[in-house]
C-alpha cells in the first residue's frame, strides 16, 4: 500500500478497505486456476462415480477461488493482504480520556516503545524523520531491524500517520486516529498497519503461532494503552502464590 | 500456607504454597477467616471450564480480616473485616462506572484468551477460576492477595457472624441480581426456578422479597426442596413427573411469567437431549449440558423472562430457540455485578429480613475440603453448602 492510503480525508468507516481483503497475489492465483480446470476436467472423465464427484467438486472450488481471487490460506486465518501482498492490521480500543490528551502521548514518537511492545526504540531525527528499531522479527537475522520512516500526515487530536523511506528493510506504514465515542465514552483509538510479511502468508502463520503477528501484537498494545491511560498501571498475576513448583506464576 | 489447589479434572488438593504478596500498589492482602465452595467450582473440579492449570489455587466465596495494603490503596484500612465480590472491577473504566461491574474492561490481564473465545470484549477478572479469567489465585486459603482492593474490599462494620454475610460476595447478590432481571411485577407474577442448590435458594427468597405472587422450584434432591418448601415454595421432583406439564399444570396453563435457570451448564435430566448433550460433553464437542435451560424456554409463558445465573462456558446444541423467539421471551444472563449488590443485601441482612446462613449444611477445616468437594457434587450427606475455616 503505498502512502497515499492514508493521506487526505479519507473515511475511516470500513467500506474504504473495500479494496483489501485477503486477495492472492496474481501468481498464486492462476496456479488455483490451472489446478482447478485440470482437476474438474480429470474429474468429469474419470471412471467411479464417487471420484468423479469428488475430484470435480475439488475443481470447481479452486477454480471458484481462483475466479474471485480470495487467498484460502488468508482466508482462513483471516488475514487481511492487499493486491501487493502486503499484510494490513488494525485494531480500535475506547479510552475514558480526551483526544487531545491521548493524541500528545502518541505524537512523542519516543514514547511508543513504552506502548507498543515489540518497539525497542524510536529516535526523532526532525520534524518528519524518525528512526523506528525493533527486535528481528521471524525471517530476518541478526538481532535488531530498524528503518527510517517519516510522518505522513499529523492532524492535532486526530491523526498520525506514517511510512517507511524506501529501501527500509522491513516495508510499512501505518496511521492512528482519534474520534469521539458516542455519548461520553471517551475516545475511540483507530490503528491501522500495513508491513510485507518477510515469507509471505506462511510468514504471517509463523509468527501467529509464535505470538509475535502484529494483530495479536496490537491488540495486546492497545488494551496496554488503554490501561496505562485509565490506570496508569497493568493488572497481573505474575508473581502471584500458587501450587506450582517454578518460582513465580506464569501470567 | 496452605491452600485448595486445582491438581488436574477430579483432583483437588491440600497444598502448601508461598504466602501471597503485594504485587501492585491498588493490592491489599487479607488473612482468610471463612472460604465456601460454590457450586460453580464444581464445573472447575469436572473441568468443564477451559484454562485451569495444576497448582491454580481456588476459591471465590471468601472473608476475612485486612492484614497489608499498598502504597496506592486510599479506603482500605488494616484490621478491617471484609467481604470480597468474586469479580474483579478496576472502578474507572466505563462498564464499572455504569455499574456492570462483572463487564470490567481492566482487570483481566488475560483478556486476549476471552476475546478469542467470547469475541471482541474481554470478561472480568475472577478469583480462582481459571487463566481465561484472570488465572487470579482464589481465597480458598489461609491469605489472598485482593487486587483492585478500594474497589474489591467491603468493611462488614456489624456484629454480624461471618456466616450471615460470607455469601454476600457471591451466591446472594447472584440469586438476587437473577431475581431482579425477571422485572417481576409483585402480587402477581409467578416464578419458576429450576435448581434447588444455593443459587436457587437465594434466587427463591429473592424473587419473594421482589413481590413474585408465587415462586416455584424444580430439583430432584429431596433435602434441597424441604428448604425451598420451608421459605414457602412449591415444589416439583422432576425425577417424579413430567415437568412441563406440572408447571403448565400449576400456572392455569400460562407457564410461569419467569423461569430463572439456577443449574447451568452440568444439567442433569431426562430424554434425547439430556442424552446428546452428555454424549457431547464426553466427547468435548460440546462444554455445556443445557437441560434446564431447555426446560426453562420451554414452560415460560408468553412474553417472560429466562433468567439465567447458571454458568455456562461454551457453546451448546439443540437450544430451542424458537420456542423463546415465538413466544417472544426476554433473556437475561450473565456473571453478576456482585459490587452493585453488597451494601444493599447487607442492609436486608442486618435488618433481619434474611440469614443467609440457613443454607450452609457443612462446616469443616480447610484440610477437609478435597473431600467435601466431593460430598457437595455428589449431593451426598444432604450437602447443599460448605463452609471451610482455613485455620482450624
Amino acid at each position: 500500500m503505498t502512502s497515499s492510503s492514508f493521506s487526505g480525508g479519507r473515511s475511516v468507516t470500513p467500506s474504504d478497505r473495500q479494496s483489501t481483503g485477503a486477495m492472492m497475489p496474481g501468481a498464486e492465483r492462476a496456479i488455483f486456476g490451472v489446478v482447478g480446470v485440470f482437476l474438474l476436467t480429470a474429474g468429469l472423465c474419470s471412471g467411479s462415480p464417487f471420484h468423479r464427484l469428488a475430484v470435480a467438486a475439488l475443481g470447481v472450488g479452486l477454480s471458484a477461488l481462483a475466479l474471485s481471487g480470495r487467498s484460502p490460506v488468508a482466508t482462513a486465518l483471516k488475514i487481511q493482504q492487499n493486491e501487493d501482498g502486503e499484510t494490513l492490521v488494525s485494531d480500535a480500543v475506547t479510552i475514558g480520556k480526551g483526544a487531545d490528551e491521548l493524541y500528545a502521548v502518541w505524537r512523542k514518537l519516543e514514547n511508543l516503545p513504552h506502548l507498543m511492545k515489540h518497539l525497542e526504540r524510536v529516535e526523532v531525527l526532525d520534524e518528519r524523520l524518525s528512526r523506528w528499531t525493533v527486535k528481528a522479527p521471524f525471517g530476518y537475522s541478526g538481532g535488531e531491524v530498524s528503518w527510517e520512516a517519516e510522518l505522513t500526515a499529523d492532524e492535532p487530536g486526530q491523526r498520525i500517520a506514517w511510512q517507511s523511506l524506501p529501501g527500509a528493510q522491513i516495508e510499512n506504514s501505518g496511521a492512528v486516529l482519534f474520534r469521539a465515542a458516542p455519548g461520553d465514552r471517551g475516545t475511540e483509538v483507530v490503528v491501522r498497519l500495513t508491513y510485507r510479511p518477510p515469507l509471505g502468508s506462511a510468514g504471517t502463520l509463523v509468527a501467529r503461532i509464535a505470538g509475535q503477528e502484529p494483530s495479536q501484537q496490537l491488540r495486546d498494545d492497545l488494551m496496554r494503552f488503554k490501561r496505562e491511560q485509565e490506570l496508569g498501571y497493568h493488572p497481573t498475576t505474575k508473581g502471584q502464590s500458587s501450587g506450582r513448583a517454578e518460582k513465580g506464576d506464569k501470567v | 500456607m496452605k491452600a485448595i489447589i486445582w491438581q488436574g479434572t477430579n483432583h483437588v488438593g491440600v497444598e502448601t504454597v508461598p504466602d501471597p504478596t503485594l504485587l501492585l500498589p491498588t493490592d491489599a492482602i487479607v488473612r482468610v477467616t471463612s472460604t465456601a465452595i460454590c457450586g460453580s467450582d464444581l464445573h472447575l473440579l469436572d473441568g468443564y471450564i477451559p484454562s485451569m492449570e495444576r497448582g491454580d489455587i481456588l476459591g471465590h466465596e471468601f472473608m476475612g480480616e485486612v492484614v497489608e495494603v499498598g502504597s496506592g490503596v486510599k479506603k482500605v484500612r488494616v484490621g478491617e473485616r471484609v467481604i470480597m465480590p468474586f469479580n474483579l472491577a478496576c472502578g474507572v473504566c466505563d462498564p464499572c462506572q455504569r455499574g456492570m461491574f462483572s463487564a470490567c474492561d481492566n482487570s483481566n490481564p488475560n483478556h486476549r484468551m476471552a476475546e478469542a473465545l467470547y469475541g471482541a470484549t474481554s470478561a472480568s477478572g475472577l478469583f480462582g477460576y481459571s487463566h481465561l479469567f484472570g488465572g487470579y489465585a482464589g481465597g480458598q486459603a489461609q491469605f489472598v492477595r485482593v487486587p483492585f482492593a478500594d474497589m474489591g474490599c467491603f468493611a462488614i462494620e456489624s456484629d454480624l457472624r461471618d456466616d450471615q454475610v460470607l455469601f454476600l460476595t457471591d451466591i446472594f447478590p447472584t440469586g438476587y441480581q437473577a431475581a431482579e432481571n425477571c422485572g417481576i411485577v409483585p402480587g402477581r407474577d409467578v416464578v419458576a426456578v429450576f435448581g434447588a442448590g444455593p443459587v436457587g435458594q437465594f434466587a427463591l427468597r429473592s424473587a419473594q422479597m421482589l413481590g413474585a405472587a408465587e415462586v416455584i422450584v424444580i430439583d430432584r434432591v429431596p433435602e434441597r426442596l424441604r428448604l425451598a418448601e420451608a421459605a414457602g415454595a412449591r415444589t416439583i421432583n422432576y425425577e417424579d413427573t413430567d415437568v412441563l406439564v406440572a408447571l403448565r399444570e400449576a400456572t392455569g396453563g400460562r407457564g410461569p411469567d419467569h423461569v430463572i435457570d439456577a443449574v447451568g451448564l452440568e444439567a442433569h435430566g431426562h430424554g434425547p437431549g439430556a442424552l446428546l448433550d452428555t454424549a457431547e460433553q464426553k466427547l468435548r464437542l460440546s462444554f455445556d449440558r443445557i437441560t434446564a435451560l431447555r426446560w426453562a424456554i420451554l414452560s415460560c409463558a408468553k412474553g417472560g423472562t429466562v433468567s439465567m445465573p447458571g454458568v455456562y462456558g461454551g457453546l451448546v446444541d439443540k437450544l430451542p430457540l424458537g420456542a423463546a423467539f415465538n413466544k417472544g421471551l426476554t433473556l437475561r444472563m450473565g456473571q453478576t455485578h456482585t459490587h452493585r449488590y453488597v451494601r444493599p443485601l447487607l442492609k436486608r441482612i442486618q435488618e433481619g429480613e434474611i440469614d443467609p446462613s440457613f443454607v450452609i449444611t457443612h462446616r469443616a477445616p480447610l484440610s477437609r475440603g478435597p473431600e467435601l468437594y466431593k460430598t457437595f457434587r455428589e449431593k451426598h450427606d444432604g450437602c447443599i453448602k460448605v463452609v471451610l475455616d482455613p485455620w482450624a
